[in-house]
This record gives structure tokens, C-alpha cells and sequence, in this order.
């Protein structure tokens, strides 16, 4: 069934980027999806006109800038906040965002007190609803292994350098919940309109591997120029 | 046959390092969002549920050597396999996936909690511990965390049981906590202190009273 080239463990670039140097390997892998892809069009299975129409929600709907809205939301009206907290299906649901891997969602407060990091050490379970599709390091097993037992090693990667007595909370996304972090707001950003807070939210903040920068920050979330007070 | 995962990683010496992403990076290879896509149309047609697709990937021999969407290939050609979906006569799909139908299928929250047969067992603020015994079937209860000692934090509702689910045995649903360990109680006072706290969302028979 299986045409695998047997890898041996790439202790640096690890198997998600392996196939990129190996355009034979690459090769085979397209030939192997598209075969299986024709399969299950000829059973009744597929339509491809679909996938098309399925890569482009995770391309162009289903993503961050998702997240970042209810996160510059919460931020900006605290009864959102409050309902968030206590309910964060509806209150995300309210603003649009629903469905699949989205269904039970719960928001996690960062504070000066607690940070808050999300994993999945027995798959890559993530709120696509929110966040689209997950990072490829939030799939990798070093991330995986480590979150759970060296946090501060892995937000050392991520350039997060926490006050050591700030507790860390981390939650393993074991079953159907997912998680989404409320990074705390930067300061100096009072002058800020909602959707130039939404801007300044990275997709590793809600995850936990990240905090937001304030607006005097280089850039912005989505790459663009910050918006310097 | 002994059932074993290849997924359950937490905690566990693992080479390599972190690598961060910039945000709109979504696919590493061309044939990354065809497998993607086929793995979400894929959903609808009832071939298998989400606990069949986790343990289908979490037994391939290989999963260590494999990326992500490698994973989810091996793991679709397997399933397809076992269902009959490649088949001669497969059965018919529940529902084909159309273009029309994608927004929906996806904004549509059919979620995985049910009602309860029974009532809660635990509280709030209970003291409770995880099952030692690794049992020989998909389960969600990670090894770092069998036979610890933790608290129930959050309170669910009755969920999907993924370790009846995953094999063809039915919802069976059952109740689902988020259960919170210290540090020193997972990894023991020899590792070196993190100020943290680890939780993992457990299901009823996970647990037994502290």
C-alpha cells in the first residue's frame, strides 16, 4: 500500500520539510495523491469541483484573521469579554465564526499573573474555526513533546521570554475542545479602533506562543506596516 | 494484538528543533491541499469518523518518519481500504460533498456532545486519578498522565466517547472534564520547575476518585 521511502529521523529539518529536498520523493507523493484522489471520483466519493472550493475557505475565509476579531473584540467590549469567558461557542459563533473543529470552543485569559499555552501532544487537534489550519510546528512532535514538560524552553524558540513567576497553564486539547488564548492588550493602544487592534493579533498569540506587540511594533500581524501612535 | 500509538508524544525526548511559521504559510508541496481537502470531503460521506481517522494515523508503523499530510494520506488510503470504499461495489457515500455544499458543511456546528445516561460523577474541585493501565485501543488519556494525581477544573457535558467510537462500538457518551496536574505530579521533583500547570480534557471512565 505504501510506497514510503523509509526516512531516518532528521534530527534538524524534521520530516515535514524532508520531502522539498527530494523532488523524486516529492514526485511520487503528487502521483500518489492524485491517484487516490481519481479513486475516490470514479467510487462516488469525490467531487474535485468541491476541493477546490474547500482549499479556498482555508485560504482566503477560514484563518487567523478570524480570532484576531473576536480577540480586538474582547478587548475593546467587555461584556463580549465576559460572555467569551463564560461561553466562548456562542460568542465566537455570534461574530460568524461556527463549525468544523470549532464546535466547543473555550477562551483562555492571559494576565499579568498566568499565561496561557494550547497543544496537542496526541495529535494536532486546533480551532480551525478561528485559526484556520494549524502551523506546521503545532503538528511536530518536538512541539508536541516538549509544551507539556520544558514550556519556557519552547517559548525561549518562539523569542517569549516570560517573568518566572508568572504561572504557565497548558492545555492539552485531549478531546473536542479547543482552545483559543486572549492574549493580554499592549499598552498604549487606548487610541486604537477595533479592527487596528484585530491587526496587531498574530496567530502564535492565540495559540500561546506569542504575546501582541504593542503598535509602536515594526509590523503587524498580517505583515503590513504598524501603525505607529 | 497489542494496540499501540505512535502519536502519543508528550513529555518524550524527541530530536529537533521548533521551527516558527509566518502566518499565510499554509502548504509546504502542491499535492499538501489536494490531501487536505480530500481529508475534509471525506468527512461527510460517513466512511469513518473523526476517532476512526485519529486511530487509523496514530497506528501507521512509520508515523514518526512521516509529515503531517504524509500522515493524513497513509491514513485516508488505509481507511479507504478497510471500508470497502475502493471496492468493487463500495457502499454509498451518506452525502457527496458538492460545491455548493462546502460553506455549509463547514460553518455547520454538529459538534460531538450528547445527553448524559447518567449524572456526573465528579464536581468541581474533586480530587481525582487517572487510570494506570494502558488499554488496547485508541484512547485519549495520554501516557504522561496515566495514574496521576489531578483536579477537575471545568465540567463539559457528556461528549462522544472516543474509545467506543473509534471502534465502530457506538457514541457511548460520557461525561468530559478538563483535569489539572501540577508540574511535580507528572514529571516528578527531579525536573526542573517550570511554575506551570498542565491540564488534559478527561472522560469519565478515565477516572477514579482520589
Amino acid at each position: 500500500m505504501s510506497e514510503h521511502e523509509h526516512r531516518p529521523h532528521d534530527e534538524h529539518s524534521h520530516a515535514e520539510h524532508a520531502h522539498e529536498e527530494h523532488p523524486a520523493a516529492a514526485k511520487a507523493l503528487e502521483l500518489r495523491v492524485r491517484a487516490l484522489e481519481l479513486q475516490l471520483i470514479d467510487k462516488g466519493y469525490i467531487d474535485p469541483a468541491a476541493l477546490d472550493v474547500v482549499i479556498d475557505a482555508y485560504q482566503t475565509k477560514i484563518g487567523p484573521r478570524n480570532g484576531a476579531r473576536v480577540v480586538a473584540r474582547a478587548w475593546c467590549d467587555a461584556e463580549y469579554r465576559r460572555w467569551l469567558l463564560r461561553d466562548a461557542t456562542a460568542a465566537i459563533a455570534s461574530l460568524g465564526f461556527t463549525g468544523r473543529q470549532g464546535e466547543h470552543m473555550v477562551a483562555v485569559e492571559n494576565t499579568p499573573q498566568v499565561h496561557n499555552l494550547v497543544v496537542c501532544t496526541l495529535c494536532s487537534c486546533y480551532p480551525w474555526a478561528v485559526l484556520g489550519l494549524p502551523p506546521t510546528w503545532y503538528k511536530s512532535a518536538p512541539y508536541r513533546a516538549r509544551a507539556v514538560k520544558d514550556p519556557r524552553g519552547v517559548l525561549r524558540e518562539f523569542g517569549v521570554e516570560l517573568p518566572e513567576t508568572t504561572q504557565i497553564r497548558i492545555w492539552d486539547s485531549t478531546a473536542e475542545i479547543r482552545y483559543l488564548v486572549l492574549p493580554q492588550r499592549p499598552a498604549g493602544t487606548e487610541h486604537l479602533l477595533e479592527h487596528e487592534l484585530a491587526s496587531l493579533v498574530t496567530r502564535d498569540s492565540m495559540i500561546g506562543t506569542g504575546l501582541v506587540l504593542g503598535a509602536t511594533g515594526a509590523t503587524s500581524a498580517t505583515g503590513a506596516a504598524g501603525r505607529a501612535p | 494484538m497489542s494496540y499501540h500509538s505512535n502519536a502519543d508524544l508528550g513529555g518524550q525526548t524527541v530530536g529537533g528543533r521548533i521551527v516558527p511559521e509566518p502566518e499565510g504559510e499554509l502548504f509546504h508541496a502542491p499535492w499538501e491541499p489536494r490531501v487536505m481537502a480530500l481529508v475534509v470531503a471525506m468527512g461527510p460521506t460517513g466512511m469513518s469518523n473523526i476517532d476512526m481517522n485519529r486511530a487509523a494515523r496514530e497506528t501507521l508503523p512509520n508515523y514518526r518518519d512521516l509529515s503531517y499530510y504524509e500522515i493524513w494520506l497513509a491514513a485516508l488510503q488505509k481507511l479507504a481500504q478497510e471500508k470497502g470504499v475502493l471496492s468493487d461495489a463500495p457502499p454509498a457515500p451518506r452525502l457527496l460533498l458538492r460545491p455548493n455544499l462546502v460553506a455549509p458543511v463547514l460553518s455547520q456546528a454538529s459538534g460531538y456532545s450528547r445527553s448524559p445516561a447518567a449524572p456526573a460523577r465528579y464536581a468541581l474541585g474533586d480530587r481525582v486519578r487517572t487510570l494506570a493501565a494502558k488499554p488496547d485501543h485508541h484512547t485519549r488519556l495520554p501516557a504522561y498522565a496515566r495514574g496521576k494525581l489531578g483536579t477537575v477544573e471545568r465540567i463539559h457535558g457528556a461528549h462522544v466517547f472516543p474509545d467506543t467510537n473509534a471502534r465502530g462500538l457506538g457514541e457511548c457518551p460520557q461525561w468530559l472534564y478538563t483535569v489539572a496536574f501540577e508540574e511535580q505530579e507528572l514529571w516528578g521533583a527531579q525536573t526542573p520547575e517550570q511554575h506551570a500547570t498542565i491540564s488534559v480534557d478527561a472522560f469519565e471512565p478515565y477516572l477514579e476518585p482520589a
